[in-house]
Formats: C-alpha cells, sequence, structure tokens
C-alpha cells in the first residue's frame, strides 16, 4: 500500500472528525501513552500531537526506545571495554554510540591502542567485521526490542554455527510488556489507554498486552506508524473508553497478527533466555530482559566486564521522561544546556528519543 | 605506467609524460596545450570566481564520478550565482598507486561534463601523495565567468520553485558504497546546471543549486539571508520513486538529502508559469514544480512547512549527520 494515503490530509481530516465527536461525548481530560518512540514521532512531527492536547487529549511518551531506556552502566561498560583493552572493536547503531556520558560519548573516545568503534546499520554485519579482523576481538553492543531482537538473535546463531572465536556481545535485549506492567503497578502515572507499539508487535502479537486490559482495566490498540494509523488507533481507545470496556485492539491488521510471528520468536527464544532486565528510570524489572543462553558469547563473561555508573550523568531526566512522569519541557537541562548539537541524554540523541521530538517538533501543529 | 607513483610528483620527465599522454589527451585544448604556468583569457563585464574541492567515496557512482561532479559542482555555483560559466581550473591529488585506468575513466568523465557545460580547462595541478594520505584521488575546480545578473530582491508574494525531484545523488551514493544491501538502478542526478542560465532573462531573482544540507538548509539559508517569511508545502515537493522508498526504510528525510542537479528558484508570482513550462522542457527539469512561496506567515528569517498531513511545522537547518534509525 501507498503510504502516502495513509499520511495524506484528507483522511487525516476525516478521523479528526470522529475524534472529535468522541471527545466531546467522553467530555473530560484523557491521558494516552504511546510506547514507541516511532509512535511519539508521527504524532509531533504531524502537529496532530499538540493538536489533540488543545482538545484535552495528552500524548504520553513510553519507555519504547531502546537506545533511551539502556542504562548507564552497560553504556560504561562498553566505554571502560574499548578504553582500557587493546585490540577491541566496539560495533554498535549510531545513535548508541553518541549517547552522551559525563566523560565522552562513545564515538569520540580515544580507544586504547588497536582498539576502535564502528558504526553498524545492521546486526549481521558484525560477522562480516568479525570474520575481516582476525587478530581483533569484536563486541557488539547489541541493544533493542522484540523488533530488533530476532536478526540480534540470528546473528548470535550464526557466530556459534560458523564458530567465530572473536566475536562477543554486551546486550541490552528488553522485552515491551514488562514496563507497561510497572508504570501501571506504580499507579503514578494517571493513564486513561495504551497506543501499543506496531513493530514490536509484528514479532509478539497483540496478545501479551491481554494482561493490562484484564488487570488493570486499560484500554489499549496496536497500530502503525502514519499518521491515519495512529489516529484510527487512538479512535479504537477512545471508543473503548465511551463503552466503559478495555480491550486489546488492532488497528494495524495489514502487519499485526494476534500471535504474531512464531518464527521469530524461535530465533529468539533459542539464542536467549528471560532474564531480570535493569532499565534507565525503573532499576530493575523482573523478567523483563533477555540474555544469551551460550554465556561464552557473552562479554561480561568474557572480559570480566561490570556494570560501570561512574558514567552516569545525575542531572539528566531521561529515567523521568521514559516513565512518562515528566514531558521533555519539564527536564531542568530541555533546551538548555541540552540540546541535539550538545546532547545530555540519550532521550536527546536518538531519533526516538522524546526530549529530540518535542526539541524539533514542538511547535509543530495541524491546520490541515 | 599501471598505477600512480610517487616518482611522478618530482616534476620531472615522469610527469610532462604524465602530462602529455593523460592530461592534454583527454583536456587537451589551445589554452592548455602549452603547459604555462598560468592561462591569459578574454572575458567581457564584470568576472565571477568560485572553487570547490570533491572528496567522494566511492569516486564512480550511478550517474557519474567524481570527475562529473566537479565540473558539475563548479559550474553549478557560478550558473546559480548569476554567472556564465566559462573557464575552470583542475586541480588533481592522488593517492600513490591509484590505478591509471581510473584516472582515464575521471578525465574523461571531466572531458564530457565540460563539454557539455561549455566550458575550457586552462589550468591545473598534480600532486602525488604517498600511500595511506589520501582516499585515492581529490579534486580541486575553480571556475570563473561572466556576471550575467545580480541576484536578489526577493519580496513576500514571490515564489519558491524546484527544478526538480530531491535526493537522488545521496541515495545514488548509499546504493553505491553497498552500505544498506540494497540493490537496484538509481542514479546520481550529477549535471551541470548550464541550462538554467536563461532563468536570469525571465525574471528569476534568486537561485541556489541543492547540495549537502539538502532542500530543507536552502530554503533556511534563503529565508535567514533575505530575512523573509519561507512556507514551503511537503506534498509539492517531487520525489522519484526509489528515493521515496529507502527513506520510509531508512527513517530519512528527503528534505535533508543531497542532490548534485537540482536547483531552487525564486521568481515573482506572474513569471512562475512561463518558468515552469521552460524548466520541464530541460532534460533534468520534468518534475520541476512551484513548492511554496515567501510569505505565508508571520516568522520573519524562517522556513514553515506544511506536511502532507497538514501540520505546520518550523524546517531547521541540517544538524549533525543524518542516522538511519535502529528500529
Amino acid at each position: 500500500m501507498d503510504p502516502l494515503l495513509l499520511r495524506e490530509e484528507r483522511s487525516v481530516r476525516a478521523l479528526l472528525k470522529e475524534v472529535d465527536a468522541l471527545l466531546e461525548r467522553v467530555d473530560r481530560e484523557l491521558r494516552i501513552m504511546e510506547v514507541c518512540g516511532t509512535h511519539t514521532m508521527t504524532a509531533h512531527r504531524s502537529g496532530l500531537g499538540n493538536l489533540l492536547r488543545k482538545k484535552g487529549l495528552r500524548l504520553i511518551s513510553g519507555p519504547g526506545c531502546p537506545v533511551c531506556i539502556t542504562p548507564d552502566g552497560i553504556v560504561g561498560a562498553a566505554a571502560a571495554l574499548v578504553t582500557e583493552r587493546p585490540d577491541i572493536v566496539l560495533a554498535s547503531f549510531g545513535d548508541m554510540l553518541r549517547v552522551p556520558t559525563p566523560k565522552k560519548h562513545l564515538l569520540h573516545l580515544v580507544p586504547a591502542k588497536g582498539s576502535t568503534v564502528k558504526t553498524i546499520y545492521s546486526p549481521e554485519e558484525v560477522l562480516d567485521i568479525a570474520r575481516a579482523s582476525p587478530g581483533k576481538q569484536v563486541v557488539f553492543l547489541a541493544v533493542g526490542f522484540e523488533t530488533t531482537i530476532p536478526s540480534i538473535a540470528w546473528t548470535v546463531e550464526e557466530a556459534e554455527r560458523s564458530g567465530l572465536k572473536n566475536l562477543s556481545f554486551i546486550t541490552c535485549l528488553r522485552l515491551v510488556p514488562p514496563p507497561l506492567r510497572a508504570i501501571l503497578a506504580s499507579g503514578e502515572s494517571g493513564l486513561d489507554g495504551f497506543i501499543y507499539p506496531g513493530h514490536v508487535s509484528v514479532i509478539i502479537g497483540s496478545q501479551p498486552y491481554e494482561f493490562i486490559a484484564r488487570e488493570f482495566s486499560v484500554p489499549g490498540a496496536v497500530t502503525g506508524f502514519e499518521p491515519v494509523d495512529l489516529l484510527l488507533g487512538i479512535l479504537s481507545v477512545l471508543r473503548q473508553i465511551e463503552g466503559g470496556e478495555a480491550r486489546v485492539d488492532i488497528a494495524y491488521s495489514r502487519a499485526v497478527r494476534p500471535e504474531g510471528n512464531p518464527a521469530a520468536r524461535r530465533v529468539m527464544a533459542s539464542a536467549c533466555e528471560v532474564t531480570d532486565g535493569e532499565w534507565r528510570g525503573f532499576g530493575a524489572i523482573p523478567a523483563s530482559g533477555l540474555r544469551l543462553r551460550n554465556r561464552d558469547l557473552d562479554a561480561f563473561e568474557r572480559f570480566s566486564l561490570a556494570y560501570d555508573f561512574s558514567w552516569e550523568n545525575m542531572a539528566c531526566g531521561c529515567g523521568d521522561v521514559v516513565r512518562g512522569l515528566i514531558e521533555p519541557e519539564q527536564c531542568p537541562l530541555f533546551g538548555n544546556p541540552c540540546t541535539p548539537e550538545q546532547p545530555m541524554g540519550p532521550c536527546m540523541v536518538s531519533v526516538e528519543g522524546s526530549c529530540l521530538i518535542h526539541y524539533k517538533y514542538g511547535d509543530t501543529m495541524w491546520t490541515g | 605506467m599501471d598505477r600512480i607513483s610517487l616518482s611522478l610528483g618530482s616534476g620531472g620527465k615522469l610527469m610532462r609524460e604524465f602530462l602529455r599522454t593523460l592530461i592534454l589527451r583527454h583536456l587537451g585544448n589551445p589554452c592548455l596545450d602549452g603547459l604555462a604556468d598560468s592561462a591569459h583569457l578574454e572575458i567581457r563585464g564584470r568576472v565571477g570566481f568560485t572553487t570547490d574541492s570533491f572528496v567522494i567515496q566511492p569516486i564512480f557512482f550511478p550517474g557519474g564520478d567524481i570527475g562529473r561532479l566537479a565540473v558539475a559542482g563548479t559550474v553549478n555555483d557560478l550558473v546559480v550565482s548569476g554567472i556564465k560559466p566559462l573557464y575552470l581550473s583542475l586541480s588533481l591529488i592522488l593517492e600513490e598507486g591509484f590505478p591509471v585506468s581510473d584516472l582515464k575513466k575521471v578525465l574523461s568523465s571531466v572531458r564530457e561534463a565540460a563539454a557539455e557545460a561549455g566550458v575550457m580547462v586552462v589550468t591545473g595541478d598534480t600532486k602525488v601523495v604517498r600511500r595511506g594520505e589520501a582516499d585515492g584521488l581529490y579534486i580541486n575546480t575553480a571556475g570563473v565567468g561572466q556576471v550575467v545578473a545580480e541576484p536578489g530582491g526577493i519580496e513576500g508574494g514571490d515564489v519558491i520553485i524546484l527544478t526538480g525531484s530531491v535526493g537522488d545523488h545521496s541515495v545514488a551514493v548509499m546504493v553505491a558504497r553497498r552500505e544498506f544491501e540494497f540493490e537496484g538502478e538509481m542514479e546520481s542526478d550529477c549535471r551541470p546546471l548550464h541550462g538554467l542560465l536563461p532563468l536570469w532573462q525571465m525574471g528569476v531573482k534568486w537561485m541556489r543549486d541543492i547540495t549537502r544540507g539538502g532542500l530543507a538548509t536552502i530554503l533556511c539559508e534563503c529565508a535567514e539571508g533575505g530575512d523573509v517569511p519561507v512556507f514551503v508545502e511537503e506534498a509539492r515537493v517531487p520525489l522519484s520513486a526509489p528515493v521515496r522508498a529507502i527513506s520510509e526504510i531508512l527513517g530519512l528525510d528527503p528534505l535533508y538529502l543531497a542532490s548534485e542537479g537540482k536547483a531552487v528558484v525564486i521568481a515573482p508570482r506572474d513569471r512562475a508559469e512561463g518558468i515552469v513550462d521552460f524548466l520541464r522542457s530541460l532534460p533534468a527539469g520534468k518534475s520541476s514544480a512551484v513548492i511554496g512561496r515567501i510569505g505565508g506567515h508571520e516568522r520573519k528569517g524562517e522556513v514553515v512547512l506544511k506536511s502532507i498531513s497538514g501540520g505546520l511545522r518550523l524546517l531547521e537547518p541540517l544538524t549533525g549527520e543524518l542516522l538511519p534509525r535502529i528500529c
């Protein structure tokens, strides 16, 4: 399908009319969390976020940007490795390498002799890097949610199959549903509904969110990333609120099935096992992370690494931003001194980070 | 000689042979043939002068190479400044070991692009640096020409015209680098824009070619430079299907991608139709379109973009580097 159809002004206008009618009938201020950073981007880039706020519906960004929720201790461990040990090739995604620390971000560090930092675009690139660097230890700083984990897991298995001895992984692999439970259980965010992530749900389906409707009676919908998708998701949540129901709807049926993608999940399960996970802003959340089954491939084991929190920026409000407790503008650093040119925290670095999105598109208003 | 050697740089017999067999064979003309230290030129009236350096990787990409780019880049800087390009200089910085066959290809491209644009290479220089001290081949070109128009005088109500689709160069180079394992036919739009010179006689007030930083950055410079409000509509910006698709996949904004053969043109509203008709008659201007206007809001020095979905937002110049999203 042509994505332009899902972006056009007249489709947006038609859906907004329905949103208006529902908001009038519900007749109270609403808070809906969009879990995924790409939804935050859609809402703000299109100007719909500001328009909906004026109408009494506030969209709150959730913990759905992998760069943003990776704890400083993991970035610190990677930094320590590449600055202290010779002949390391540290590879990661561009945004991850630009996460600021009180020292420098990873791309600007001075690596130890023979060590380097490399930007990659796709997990399996590390296999070629490892094959091409026999004298080096290649370490992949692999972060991601269920969207990215299958391809990371495949890379891990491929490394095993081909007997690559010089490749290992520093992982921050996290699962999307557990922090949503943490947010609801803490009772501090007062949410009326959820927009569930599109890409993650292609893999896990809609079933893993059912507990939210069942146990917390909070409505929600899975949807895609075009303005029309976002509005369809919001409409489905509003209809549930109006009818006093709580379900997990799929407003993204062109990509998501309730059962997700079992083949991708098999790859994940074969390479990784569920463990407690550390999150920026949340601390440890039970059964929220994955670790490699093959402990020999875990760089923490191979190089006796430890979480290194000496890289933590205490003033940064990213932890509260990813929990939906504050909006980016409420962080004392937002805009001054923290900007995309001089970011102080990961949410101002990542293209999915809500601080960067608010900074760039904060004034955008839908007027079509 | 198969590969460029360091001894070429000593300026002796080898260099003379290099100049005769390679440079003059490809680029020879009455002005260059004497191999004098400087060129004597005939130019009437006010003279325009510019320079640019080219360091692209890969040196060869679909739709062009560093040689074509080096001619087009400098010719285009002149054309958009109201200058009819006449003469170019060509300086080569070669890495020891660079294949002579590749250099021949680059020089052929220089010759073709110069002939296309109606300019002569009249002076030049060659230096060789040790292996590892340069990345194959760097080129600097300078260009001079005759001033035919004095750009300026942008005012409220003027329209903003784009001479064709944007982002083709960026995407072609990305595909050629095999950074993303995309396969397909995608050509750079790299070309000299001498064909736009008649626009200066058609009422055009301001022109800029779109290179690094993309359309968005040029529009910001226009707004800031003229201290005027600029309004553009995303839906009117022409994009080729591959640029649209690859931008979607990688999460890149095509408004920030580079072109090497497109320009933004500003003209009075009543001239717009004639200009677009003229542009559409050119090979590089088939998708030319009016994309916005001066005015439309109160924020002087700033660009407001109306997105395809109907949102109004401020358009910022490119900051940092373009990074694809990771999920």
